[in-house]
């Protein structure tokens, strides 16, 4: 362990946490590991640790460096810490950390491979050791792809545990008994006397000593935390304003921008006129950047006014200007050079196209934005010796690299202070408004400069998910599906996405087939291709990616050769289930539903199952046709995430997935005309408002044997659930999101 | 002009028809009250003039004709209103940003309709987005804080 004097020296690297007088501990040893960024000053020869716990004379702060975007992590990891640390909450600080490759995402990898998360044999689990490896060597520290808890479960409890053990030790040399007989319990070394020592008097003595990293991690039988109701962390700031979000940074003698950037993303800025703005008051300057023009002003809404009044030239979009030539660009892309994927080919869809009567259906996804409540926005002091940046961000090290790039400082003089995100769903995945800042900063070196997007640029800039067409032909036989033939088409949203940070990524999209491809079904005859249409606007990850846009091809093109094989729905999946937890799924949302029982009139049901990240999901929707429109009256969800860490965060955040799913399908899309996207604030785009919100019933199970994430899997399934609904009770069927073109919301 | 927020007298320089979140934001530095859309379309910015629920980002400063109540004034954590502390025992909140408009809207509605019915609820509260999706929630937090209000 490092010498107290040298964790001193580093304290810059874990913000808040001061730990002169302290302890800093880690875990996770790997056979390389990355060095400690607390314990750099080790002498040659020293074990390295990750920085997780850290201990001084005051404070604990557990260090857990997955950014919060409403999912509740900071939280969850810090419960993860404690459960092993024995820790109460309000003994401890939770900080995010610095950026570190010590960080690097242990369990984002394994989306991107060939094989079923539901297959668990040698090639698949090969494939996803061999990804994982690539993610370690590339130090990728990142929130996203619901990676945050099945990257964090085993390895923040072993940090904890290793605190633990180390502390015993600590309080075994200076009282003399043997830890075999020292417990802990909130925040303190016990002695069998009943003494207590806490560990901040520990501290120091542990902080000589070698840590203690053979530990066993304890029986679920004994978890106190995990699994049990916990109270977020964060709850009395969010419910009483005093949570500081990256928009409420203040430092001193900063000044407060606004840009305008090309609203035909990507096309280059002619000319402009800024007469009128420089005029206005408080109007310190203007700047330009790429491919747009920032008004420094003294005052947020003076920036906005002024750069409103600026006259631009824009130049043309690097895509189809109106939307129509967009969606020829998907209809023209399904053949054989566009072939990205063809993961399932099972039984001989050809064949059995050949002798039955082929039902033929299409279905479209439009771009929708992501469109977080806080608008983006970060805080940027370029100075000479080094950068520091304010914002919420789910890829800090890449943020650092594309700040030094900027700036020419090396990525460790970027000092990345990560702050609570007022939601994401992937859109605080992308650079360009920490681009923004620090090209403003960087022509004010020494002055802080805090850019805030208003709404309009936002969504201006949203890079919204990729549009889809699907194309299916199914045939069935003898009241059952025996056939299904799936083609998909859309941009690829990884090349896009790393396009724009000069990373290529060889080798299928697999977000252009997910959500449909691994549905672990055993259809006897099913057939998945994929096809890559070319990049069009500039797309992101939007929350469950690419499954957003499968899952209700999928499940809907299902649905349909269900009815047409007269087959009950649930029964039918159930089935055709070729997967044991996730046939449990099905059958727990059929019980808790009562799936078959008596409806009122006009209403109907709907079922839908999509395997996304890992977690099967399935859902029931139940809708009434109301003289005003379809009313969505209630939802049922069941989810396997393996391990549920905390019930109440689960449940809400399965209820804020399915609303989310629900919203955008019935009335939202981005669409295109003259090179800009069509809809601007949210009385275009509205998503789900309270009066809309159906009951919904929540069951995670715990069949699965690891642990998953809930920030996505909840998505996929609501759209087509939905859609399966409105046909039950209307005999309609809609194959276009948004469904508001085709039939009313009450 | 001159404006009372939170039972603070300030004097403020700025033009009149500089909307009152922007005010409240980066002139008086009460940061709780928040930027959402800046149309009066998702509810963000929410806070009480002379009691009532109104929209900060679409309010001229020189229209404020009486005291401004912002989710800072309205409890701390230390001392909760009635809404905070259902929000808080209920877990309300996600990403959290548009929880102080909801709260603020929410107090709004049990201050005009103490025993406001579902329907009631829905109708009130359906100005205000959530991108998170806590609608259920933000219902189930309401009803709370009518009892807690109510004494039943």
């Amino acid at each position: 362990m490092s010498k107290v004097g040298k964790i001193a020296r580093r304290t810059f690297l874990i913000g808040s946490a001061a730990v002169v007088g302290g302890v800093a501990f880690g875990v996770y040893k790997v056979k390389t590991p990355y060095a400690n960024p607390l314990e750099e000053d080790l002498a040659a020869g020293a074990a390295t640790f990750n920085p997780w716990v850290v201990i001084d004379g005051d404070t604990i702060t557990l260090i857990g460096p997955h950014g919060d975007k409403g999912q509740g992590v900071a939280h969850s990891q810090a419960a993860l810490i404690a459960e092993e640390l024995d820790l109460e909450f309000g003994q401890f600080e939770v900080s995010f950390g610095k950026p570190d490759k010590a960080y690097w995402n242990t369990a984002m990898a394994s989306e991107g491979v060939p094989f079923m998360s539901t297959n668990q044999g040698f090639a698949a689990e090969s494939m996803r050791s061999v990804m994982g490896g690539v993610m370690k060597l590339m130090g990728m520290q990142g929130t996203g792809g619901s990676t945050a808890i099945p990257d964090s479960f085993v390895k923040l409890r072993e940090a904890g545990a290793v605190a633990r053990e180390t502390l015993k030790a600590a309080a075994a040399q200076k009282s003399g008994i043997n830890t075999t007989a020292l417990k802990t319990e909130a925040g303190h070394v016990i002695l069998p006397d009943g003494t207590k020592l806490s560990y901040q008097e520990l501290a120091p003595i542990a902080a000589g000593l070698d840590p203690v990293t053979d530990v066993k991690l304890r029986d679920p039988s004994q978890w106190r935390l995990i699994g049990k109701p916990m109270q977020r962390l964060d709850m009395l700031a969010k419910s009483t304003g005093t949570q500081a979000y990256g928009i409420d940074i203040e430092t001193e003698g900063a000044v407060h921008a606004a840009v305008k950037v090309n609203p035909r993303q990507g096309g280059v800025l002619n000319s402009y006129d800024a007469t009128t703005a420089k005029s206005m008051r408080g109007v310190q300057k203007v700047v330009e950047v790429t491919n747009g023009v920032a008004v420094i002003a003294d005052n947020t809404w003076r920036a906005f006014q002024a750069v409103d009044a600026i006259d631009f030239d824009w130049g043309e979009a690097p895509y189809p200007a109106e939307q129509d030539g967009h969606w020829a660009a998907l209809e023209a892309s399904f053949n054989d050079d566009q072939l990205d994927s063809k993961w399932r080919d099972d039984g001989d869809v050809d064949a059995a196209l050949a002798t039955g009567k082929a039902i033929t259906t299409e279905y479209r996804a439009p771009y929708v934005a992501h469109a977080p409540l806080e608008p983006l926005n970060a805080t940027v002091l370029v100075e000479d010796g080094g950068v520091t940046v304010w914002t919420g961000h789910q890829l800090p090290r890449m943020l650092q690299q594309m700040v030094a790039a900027i700036t020419g400082h090396d990525q460790d003089q970027i000092d990345f202070q990560n702050q609570y995100m007022g939601g994401s769903f992937g859109h605080r995945l992308e650079f360009e408004h920490v681009r923004q800042a620090t090209e403003i900063a960087n022509q004010m070196r020494g002055t802080p400069v805090k850019l805030t997007y208003s709404r309009e640029e936002d969504f201006a800039h949203d890079f919204p998910r990729h549009p889809g067409i699907a194309r299916a032909a199914g045939t069935v036989k003898n009241g059952q599906v025996e056939a299904l033939d799936l083609q998909v088409t859309m941009p690829s949203v990884i090349g896009s996405q790393m396009g724009r940070a000069n990373i290529s990524v060889p080798g299928p999209d697999s977000q252009i087939s997910a959500g449909s491809w691994n549905n672990p079904y055993g259809i006897a005859n099913f057939r998945m291709r994929a096809y890559r249409a070319p990049e069009l606007a500039p797309v992101s990850s939007w929350r469950s990616v690419g499954a957003s846009a499968n899952g209700f091809f999928f499940d809907c093109a299902l649905d349909e050769l269900i009815h047409a094989a007269g087959a009950d729905p649930m029964q039918e999946r159930i089935r055709l289930m070729d997967h044991d937890v996730s046939r449990k799924v099905l059958e727990a949302v059929a019980e808790m539903s009562s799936w078959g029982g008596q409806l009122a009139p006009n209403s109907g049901r709907g079922v839908a199952y999509v395997e996304s990240f890992g977690v099967p999901t399935a859902e029931v929707v139940e809708v009434t046709n109301t003289p005003d429109g379809i009313r969505i009256d209630k939802v049922w969800v069941a989810a396997d995430v393996g391990t549920v860490v905390d019930p109440v965060n689960f449940e809400n955040l399965v209820q804020g997935g399915v609303v989310f799913g629900l919203g955008h399908a019935i009335n939202c899309e981005i669409t295109y005309a003259d090179g800009m996207a069509e809809q601007s604030n949210f009385d275009s785009f509205e998503g789900m408002r309270l009066n809309q919100c159906p009951e919904i019933f929540v069951k995670g199970l715990e069949n699965g044997n690891r642990i998953r994430g809930i920030g996505e899997p909840p998505v996929p399934p609501a759209a087509p659930a939905l859609a399966n609904a409105i046909f039950a009770a209307t005999g309609q069927r809609i194959r276009e999101m948004p469904f508001s073109k085709h039939i009313s919301f009450a | 002009m001159q404006l009372v927020v939170d039972g603070k007298k300030h004097d403020v320089d700025v033009e009149e028809d500089m909307p009152l979140l922007w005010v409240l934001r980066d002139e008086l530095n009460i940061k709780g009250v928040k930027y959402g859309c800046g149309i009066a379309a998702c509810g963000a910015c929410t806070v009480h003039i002379n009691g009532e629920a109104v929209r900060s980002c679409q309010t001229f400063v020189s229209d404020v004709d009486g005291p401004v109540t912002t989710i800072n004034g309205l409890g701390t954590p230390d001392a909760l209103h009635a809404v905070q502390e259902a929000w808080v025992e209920t877990q309300v909140a996600q990403c959290g940003y548009c929880q102080s408009g909801q709260v603020m809207q929410a107090a709004s509605l049990l201050a005009e309709n103490p025993t406001p019915t579902d329907d009631e609820i829905d109708e009130a509260m359906s100005g205000n987005l959530c991108r998170c999706g806590t609608y259920p929630r933000i219902r189930a937090a309401v009803k709370l804080a009518v009892t807690k209000t109510q004494g039943v």
